[in-house]
């Protein structure tokens, strides 16, 4: 063999980070500000040393050889931590993309007198750092898809909460979208919570929710209908004006349910469900105190 | 074979299922009930199946029935105690159970079947003499 390419990359490994660094640091769109250039700078050494390390002229054409492992592990490191730090995937692609150039540039400054062997390599190079890029490209989508799952759990969280309005009964704000996932949650939330505080009433209060349609609506009576198998009366307070018009547009039946313009008329009538009664201390009884 | 209890308590029937209803059984259970409801002219059924926990489509429709044949025999049918789950499930097969009384444990089911009953007995001129004691193991 004329040229002897792990050799090569090794003996060059300075000029070639040098390069790479030089090519991201010309790139307009470098965000400075979302990483300091000393943890580029380390970062893009510890891929390139696994990469010179790795490369033979031998695997250079197996896109799939195991020696990759180890660069791959290093390259989804980076994007998912890329993913999380809020770069956009076109940053994260030109990253991989600028060091293929570095490589083939330094390529071409040491074997002048082989433009056949430089040509091979350099599409081998192409082809390598392309799939490269694709594994970055997926880890990185993979990466912000976890955020958003992330968030997704966090939302279904915090926006069920079931909380007791009076001894016997529950008041469940509904905030955002009803959808079947989270319908789900806030069911078995409600249910469980009935079993554990023996309620007979509790009331759903959907004046969180932006819109209602025919969808949300089936999930609102299956909520009402569980919580009725219970043996607990469930009342939906919180229809504005316009929750109202879509539903009789739509021609959704909401007569089997319990509907209330606002929490305090559901409180009221959950007292008088209750038997409960409201009485403003009268001034002659506060006196006689 | 198995059989599930119904224990009558003075103008009301306790069915309390402490098993798993599998379908003979349910099946068994349904037409156990109403002879019982003929036999003894009960005004009220109180069904507990707090320890139900798994249901078919099959279970809850036997659940629904009792309940209405109950009712078409002037009984007054309480479901008490269902679990969560279950009454998730029978939710989303689609049975809500309608026309059916349901309360959340014995005491509230006992109170419920009261209140209906003491309605009824106003336009009642017959006291209830259903004394002679069956009951069934």
């Amino acid at each position: 063999m004329k040229h002897d390419l792990s050799k090569l990359l090794q003996k060059k490994k300075k000029q070639i980070i040098d390069l790479w660094m030089q090519n991201q640091m010309a790139d307009e769109a470098l965000r400075d500000d979302l990483m300091s250039n000393d943890d580029l700078r380390s970062q893009s050494e510890e891929l390139v040393s696994e990469i010179v390390t790795k490369l033979t002229e031998d695997n250079l054409a197996n896109l799939t050889s195991d020696d990759f492992d180890g660069v791959v592990d290093i390259l989804s490191g980076i994007s998912i931590s890329r993913a999380q730090q809020g770069f956009s995937s076109r940053e994260v692609g030109n990253y991989i993309q600028s060091l293929k150039e570095a490589l083939i540039t330094i390529l071409r400054q040491e074997i002048k007198d082989d433009p056949e062997y430089v040509l091979d390599t350099s599409m081998k190079l192409n082809r390598l750092i392309d799939s490269f890029s694709s594994i970055t490209f997926e880890t990185f989508i993979k990466g912000r898809e976890e955020v958003i799952l992330r968030q997704t759990d966090e939302i279904t969280e915090i926006s069920t909460p079931v909380i007791q309005l009076w001894d016997g009964i529950l008041g469940l704000p509904i905030i955002g979208t009803l959808d079947s996932a989270r319908t789900q949650v806030v069911m078995e939330n409600l249910l469980q919570k009935i079993v554990d505080t023996g309620s007979t009433v509790a009331i759903l209060d959907i004046s969180g929710v932006p819109a209602v349609d025919s969808l949300v609506a089936q999930h609102l009576i299956k909520t009402v209908s569980a919580t009725r198998l219970m043996g607990a009366e469930c009342i939906i307070s919180g229809i504005r004006p316009e929750i109202a018009q879509t539903v009789v547009h739509l021609g959704i039946d909401l007569s089997g349910i319990i509907t209330k313009a606002t929490l305090a008329s559901a409180l009221k009538y959950a007292f008088s469900l209750m038997q409960f009664e409201i009485k403003r201390k009268s001034v002659t009884q506060q006196q006689t105190r | 074979m198995e059989k599930i209890p119904i224990l009558k308590m003075g103008n009301y029937l306790l069915v309390t299922i402490q098993v798993d209803l599998y379908d003979r059984l349910a099946l068994t259970l349904e037409s156990d009930l109403v002879q019982m409801v003929s036999k003894t002219n009960a005004r009220g059924v109180l069904i507990d199946i707090s320890a139900v926990t798994i249901v078919d489509s099959f279970m809850g429709r036997i659940i629904g029935n009792i309940a209405n044949m109950s009712k078409i025999m002037d009984a007054t049918t309480v479901v008490v105690g269902m679990q969560p789950a279950v009454a998730i499930t029978l939710i989303e097969l689609g049975l809500p159970l309608t026309g059916v009384y349901t309360a959340l444990n014995v005491e509230k089911g006992m109170e419920l079947l009261s209140s209906k009953i003491v309605n009824d007995t106003i336009y009642d001129d017959e006291p209830e003499d259903a004394g002679d004691g069956a009951e069934q193991g």
